[in-house]
């Protein structure tokens, strides 16, 4: 997938383990503006599935992106309101 | 069958008397469109108010029936949901600053630990299932009881104490963490399962 958004934070949860890396990723985008996208650096397997579901429930988020880099689970999510 | 005829015949009869009686006039049928319109407004707002809602009752004080409150609690609050848990009995000890750091794993009847029930009930084999266990957490890098009781508050999470069982177990208020509901009984917890969309039990 090309990336055609410019990522505005980085939130780091590698080490950590269910629920935080969604905990955390909800408090990391509610201090984003509207349009702006956070990364999400995470090493729990589970945080695939997990961000995802997240992303689908949650209003005023959209998941752009999921990739594997070697141990690291890379999400994209932006905010949409 | 002379039944089913009658019926239909009836029925008849029931549409065109209707027909005849109500007639209205075009300006009848626009203030009765106009109040079914605000009366659909109405339910469509109170639907969209309610967000999904949770009640979990956590009735169990080990270190593994704590997690899973707490890990669902904190999550669908970052959903947005919004969620009560309430703690009655052995739940309450999660919610008490010095017992929730202490929170036993039991050796006895526990199917997944890998001794026999004979060797479990030994003196000092509980803590050293929680010792393990606690190990076992720090490497894995799961949140401890303490942090996820943290983020489920200052998520808005409502924690709630039974007022009972703090009674019962001679627990004091100034025992739990800040942020605790405390003062609420059972009557409190069915209002809210009653509203909620999600109701658990553990």
């Amino acid at each position: 997938m090309s990336t055609e958004y410019t990522v505005t934070e980085t939130l780091d949860v590698q080490g950590e383990s269910c629920p935080m890396p969604v905990v955390k990723t909800k408090g990391a985008t509610d201090d984003l503006s509207e349009g702006e996208v956070l990364a999400v650096l995470a090493t729990d397997s589970g945080s695939m599935s997990d961000i995802a579901g997240w992303a689908e429930t949650t209003d005023g988020v959209e998941l752009l992106e999921q990739e594997e880099d070697g141990d690291v689970f890379k999400h994209y999510v932006r905010k949409t309101e | 069958m002379s039944t089913n005829t009658s019926d239909t015949s009836d029925t008849r009869e029931a549409v065109e008397a209707t027909d005849v009686s109500e007639n209205p006039s075009a300006s009848e049928l626009a203030a009765e469109v106009e109040a079914l319109r605000e009366e659909l407004a109405d339910l469509k707002a109170d639907v969209d108010d309610d967000g999904t809602s949770m009640v979990i009752v956590s009735t169990k004080g080990t270190l593994d029936m704590a997690y899973p409150p707490l890990i669902l609690a904190s999550t669908a609050a970052a959903f947005g949901w919004d969620v009560t848990v309430f703690h009655t009995f052995w739940g309450l000890d999660i919610l008490h600053e010095e017992k929730s750091k202490n929170l036993k794993l039991s050796a006895v009847g526990n199917p997944s630990m890998p001794m026999p029930n004979a060797v479990a009930s030994l003196p000092g084999m509980d803590s050293m299932a929680t010792k393990m266990m606690n190990k076992k957490i720090a490497d894995n890098g799961t949140a401890t009881i303490e942090e996820l009781i943290e983020v489920s508050l200052d998520q808005g999470v409502d924690l709630q104490a039974c007022q009972m069982t703090i009674d019962l177990m001679d627990y004091d208020e100034e025992d739990f963490y800040d942020g605790v509901t405390t003062g609420v009984g059972a009557a409190t917890a069915l209002q809210r399962m009653a509203d909620a969309d999600v109701q658990l039990l553990v």
